[in-house]
């Protein structure tokens, strides 16, 4: 591939005799800002740590620029870090923890001053040079780790989860500001999140894992338009996801009703997994939809109301910006645009039901929840 | 007020019977002589055992700087290695301990006498025997044996609260083993290394019983003097005070230079280091 800046390949990983990645390969290009998604343990911050040199694979290989470099210690690979918790040195102050990389390197001291205060400037922490990093709040903190990373002008930035440990507000405004560092330093950022947001937001590319797999490559408007398989769909965003029949290219039945689509590829009478997002649904008098259901429940969201429908005992999920109360009856209508249909896979029958629902993801966006399980899980991650 | 005045009276109490009372006990022997005039006599005659105080102070210092060297890595490998491991790994670093303290010293004098197990065994393959008990090498020894376990555990105990993504982070930046200890370990652990220096020196430079044992009489530290004025055949409890006195002051004069090291680390944010 052109400008290729990293390639894994093949890449094995057990801890305890646990498989934590599974035959992975991944190549990233120069100047790409690539995002490792998945759930906790599905081995993204694994591969985060045998590209920053902190893991050594069981099998496979690791290329940088072309040259294997699976024997290299993490000093001297061309990638920096940013930890989770941010791991700034404790007992150096801000200008010190910044200037670090380049003290071990023996720079010249005027050299060094120069860059830490470029750094500082590029974070927006400038007069903050003498304080020490333990009376920063956790964004500042986190801007010093951004500084300390930089400031050894990296090819790669590994950047685990930086941001995870933010309240919303300030978690949305350093995305920004990330990926606008990333553009003005033209580097290649390697991006580890659970959260698909972010994800979304900031990537150029996206690779989605789970059970230390790759689930789907894409850019983020591929993974949110034509997921791959079940877990994908329900990963990221939400979706219904139904079984489905094939009959011929652009024709798809479910519910016991034919749905044109804009699928084909797939063979006679094939059994599919069939995904359409909450959003795309439109809702219309009972005697003018496709189908017609009960609402369960509703729950206002803010920018719409989520609402369960009961369409002969398999729950959709559907959002809109019309309120129709507990127990009226609704009709949808599906476009073919609506409807996405994916080959079946392991997950299928897994995802996609609402019956259930119990707001997964908003409980995953709590950062709080979040590092207590890193916590716990600690080396399977 | 009332309040935390009772809650300070158990420390208070105690203070007063067994710090200062006592104390002032050895004060007050120090200053007089036998018939309870106050006098400068007994401070004079420790000019005599200048060269016991240096000799003493160097041994101890010697141990203690054996003692940090063994026990920095020691105490590193325990505080990286899984939980479970750590417990059992400090365990036996204290199982030594729960044996008697003049046991453990007797033992090594059966191990280094001329005709000891050590020297049996060089026999065997046809070296020695080699001098080794009633030298100073074996008081330090000694003292080394006996004291690690004071240096290791607060080493440990600041060690393990050494969050890993730290070094981690080091090495990232470029650092290799070397770098990372000094630039991060060292100055993340001076607190431990301050305490283990304190909690092996001070037993270190006042022990009477290794040298005693090991040193057979021919090396003798403060502590054997001390001793002797006060259980020999003629004993002087007022040069004795005096004694310990001066190696109480010396002891915490040590101890002041060392905290000071401690602060300058803290205040200069790890600077000189």
């Amino acid at each position: 591939m052109e400008n290729e800046i990293i390639r894994l390949q093949n890449i094995a990983v057990s801890f305890d005799g646990e498989r934590v990645l599974d035959d992975l390969s991944l190549s990233i290009r120069d100047g790409e800002f690539v995002t490792l998604l998945g759930p906790s343990g599905c081995g993204k911050t694994t591969t985060l740590r045998i590209i920053g040199g902190f893991v050594t694979p069981d099998a496979g290989d690791v290329f940088f620029d072309g040259k294997r470099v699976n024997d290299l210690p993490a000093h001297k690979r061309r990638v920096n870090t940013i930890f989770q918790r941010y791991a700034l040195f404790p007992h150096l102050n801000v200008y010190e923890n910044v200037a670090f990389g380049m003290r071990v390197q023996k720079k010249k001291n005027a050299e060094i001053r120069q860059t830490v205060e470029r750094m500082l400037e590029l974070v927006n922490l400038k007069g903050f040079e003498k304080r020490g990093v333990g009376t920063l709040s956790g964004g500042q903190q986190q801007r010093v780790a951004i500084a300390r990373a930089l400031a050894n002008n990296p090819s790669v930035l590994l950047l685990d989860e930086p941001l995870s440990a933010l309240d919303l507000k300030l978690r949305k405004d350093m995305q920004g500001e990330l990926k606008n560092i990333q553009k003005s330093l033209g580097i290649t950022f390697l991006y580890v999140t659970h959260d698909q947001e972010e994800a979304l937001s900031l990537s150029d590319t996206i690779v989605v894992m789970d059970g230390g797999r790759i689930q789907q490559i894409g850019s983020p408007q591929d993974i949110y338009n034509e997921p791959e398989n079940a877990f994908v769909a329900d990963f990221i965003g939400e979706s219904n996801i139904l079984d489905g029949i094939m009959h011929e290219d652009y024709l798809v039945e479910f519910f016991g009703r034919r749905f044109k689509c804009l699928d084909a590829g797939f063979g006679p009478r094939e059994p599919v997994d069939v995904v359409i997002r909450p959003e795309d649904i439109d809702i219309v008098e009972p005697e003018k939809g496709h189908l017609t259901g009960t609402v369960t429940s509703v729950t206002f969201k803010g920018v719409h109301y989520e609402t369960i429908v009961d369409f002969k005992g398999f729950k959709w999920m559907i959002q809109t910006t019309d309120f129709h109360g507990e127990g009226s009856v609704i009709g949808i209508v599906l476009n073919p645009e609506d409807i996405h249909i994916m080959k079946k896979s392991a997950y299928s029958g897994q995802f996609g039901d609402y019956s259930s629902y119990s707001e997964e993801f908003d409980e995953m966006a709590d950062p709080d929840i979040d590092l207590t399980q890193e916590d716990g899980g600690g080396e399977e991650e | 007020m009332m309040k935390s005045r009772s809650a300070a009276a158990p420390f208070g109490i105690w203070m007063t019977l067994f710090t200062i009372v006592p104390l002032g006990i050895v004060v007050w022997y120090a200053f007089t002589d036998k018939s309870g005039a106050f006098t400068f006599d007994n401070i004079r005659a420790i000019g005599d055992y200048a060269g016991t105080f240096l000799s003493s102070v160097a041994m101890g210092a010697i141990a203690t700087v054996i003692c940090l060297v063994l026990a920095y890595p020691l105490a590193f490998s325990i505080s990286r290695a899984s939980e479970r491991a750590q417990q059992t790994m400090v365990m036996i670093i204290m199982l030594p301990m729960w044996m008697n303290f003049l046991l453990r010293t007797y033992a090594w004098m059966s191990l280094l006498e001329n005709n000891g197990f050590i020297n049996q065994l060089l026999g065997l393959i046809g070296l020695g025997p080699v001098n080794m008990i009633n030298t100073s090498g074996a008081v330090v020894l000694g003292m080394v044996y006996n004291f690690l376990p004071f240096m290791v555990l607060p080493l440990y105990s600041v060690m393990v609260k050494i969050d890993v993504r730290v070094i981690e982070a080091a090495q990232d930046l470029g650092a290799n083993s070397l770098q990372v200890l000094r630039r991060v370990l060292l100055p993340l652990s001076v607190p431990g290394i301050v305490t283990g220096i304190t909690m092996v020196f001070v037993p270190a430079v006042s022990t009477f019983v290794i040298s005693k044992l090991l040193g057979g009489g021919k090396q003798m530290m403060i502590g054997d003097f001390i001793e002797m004025f006060f259980l020999g055949n003629a004993p002087n409890y007022n040069v004795g005070a005096a004694l310990s006195l001066v190696l109480m002051i010396l002891i915490l004069i040590c101890m002041g230079i060392m905290n000071l090291v401690d602060k300058d680390d803290e205040d200069g944010g790890g600077l000189m280091v």
